[in-house]
């Protein structure tokens, strides 16, 4: 029966991975070509999508490469891009299960990307360890095949191919938040604010310096804060796992 | 470009920083957060940072704003349907790409 349960959990990940999958194998696809074309080799190209497993940093980590930048350069990119995943590390953190063992949260923590969290997040029943590993595997085969085919083969498909790929990714951002936010005050309302602040912070001039993992940033936590404060959600969620999780606090968990 | 010592401590360093970011508070934080104000941001969050991401940065994702518009609207649709994820993500691109042809005998 367990472990029925647990590979039951584990397909369901993979299933929920399959279209994340796909739309990564055409993201990566053109972070392949570019590296390539940039003078990168292909091995270095699928390793640095091996290790990093975003897209966002990698295209700013990529242009550091090749422009012979500092260290230090390279490091204050990647924290100020990839930011988010510390929230959304932090929102995770809240919604598995107090028993979700320390080496499993070592390991799937690698996998929180925009698109897997979107999906973790928005997930009704319990964050199984199963559910997340299952949810990762295919996202991360096909961001690192994708790499793989664009740099040894970018070439073959026809450029409108290519343009129309492009924007499977967005597409499915829209269908992971359009639902919610059909049905639920509060979430149409940090949607429609962070679309506003993000396009004031895309086209007024004033705010050319912030860039665009800074502007991700900035954008989601006033959305989320304006919708919090007009629409906070009920108190009883996730109320049964309180106490067992209270004695395990630790020094770095202090910021609440 | 070979695969050289200096490029792999590059590649070491992004992904140093990048994995901390995303392990630390999924590692550490084991305590549940009281605050219903901090809580009700938290489930606000995800939905408010996808949001940021795709407008406007869709509209520069195929090369002409026309077939990102038309892929949008197509997404958009499908979703407030209720289709899955990877339904609405081809659509959107088949949309593009129908977009993209139909430009082309237009113009």
């Amino acid at each position: 029966m367990i472990s029925n349960k647990k590979s039951g959990e584990f397909i369901s990940g993979v299933n929920s991975g399959i279209p994340i999958a796909l739309g990564y194998l055409s993201v990566s696809f053109g972070f392949g070509i570019s590296a390539v074309s940039r003078g990168l080799s292909p091995f270095a190209a699928v390793l640095i999508s091996l290790t990093n497993l975003t897209s966002a940093g990698q295209v700013a980590g990529l242009e550091i490469i090749v422009t012979a930048g500092t260290l230090i350069e390279m490091a204050l990119a990647q924290l100020t891009i990839n930011a988010r995943y510390f929230m959304m590390s932090l929102s995770l953190s809240q919604k598995i299960p107090s028993n979700y063992r320390v080496i499993h949260r070592l390991l799937t923590s690698f996998g929180i990307t925009d698109e897997v969290f979107g999906v973790a997040a928005s997930r009704k029943e319990p964050l199984t360890t199963p559910f997340m590993y299952g949810l990762i595997l295919l996202p991360f085969i096909g961001w690192s095949m994708g790499t793989l085919m664009g740099a040894v083969a970018g070439n073959i498909l026809p450029d409108s191919i290519k343009a129309a790929l492009g924007i499977a990714i967005y597409g499915m951002f829209v269908a992971i938040v359009v639902p919610p936010a059909k049905t639920d005050k509060g979430c149409l309302t940090a949607v429609l604010v962070a679309i506003a602040l993000s396009c004031i912070i895309a086209y007024v001039p004033l705010f050319d310096f912030i860039t665009s993992g800074f502007s991700i940033i900035i954008c989601a936590l006033c959305a989320s804060a304006v919708a919090a404060y007009f629409f906070p959600i009920k108190d009883s969620d996730g109320e049964g796992q309180e106490t067992s999780a209270e004695g395990e606090v630790t020094d770095n968990a202090d910021n609440s | 470009m070979q695969i050289t010592l200096e490029i792999c401590v590059y590649i070491l360093v992004m992904a140093v920083v990048t994995y901390l970011l995303r392990m630390i508070p999924m590692t550490f934080f084991r305590k549940k957060v009281t605050s219903r104000f901090i809580r009700s941001m938290l489930y606000y969050l995800p939905y408010a940072v996808l949001s940021a991401m795709v407008i406007p940065a869709v509209f520069s994702s195929t090369g002409s704003m026309i077939t990102a518009a038309a892929g949008l609207v197509v997404a958009l649709i499908l979703a407030l349907f209720n289709r899955s994820l990877i339904t609405v993500a081809l659509g959107a691109s088949a949309a593009a790409y129908i977009a993209g042809l139909a430009l082309l005998y237009l113009m």
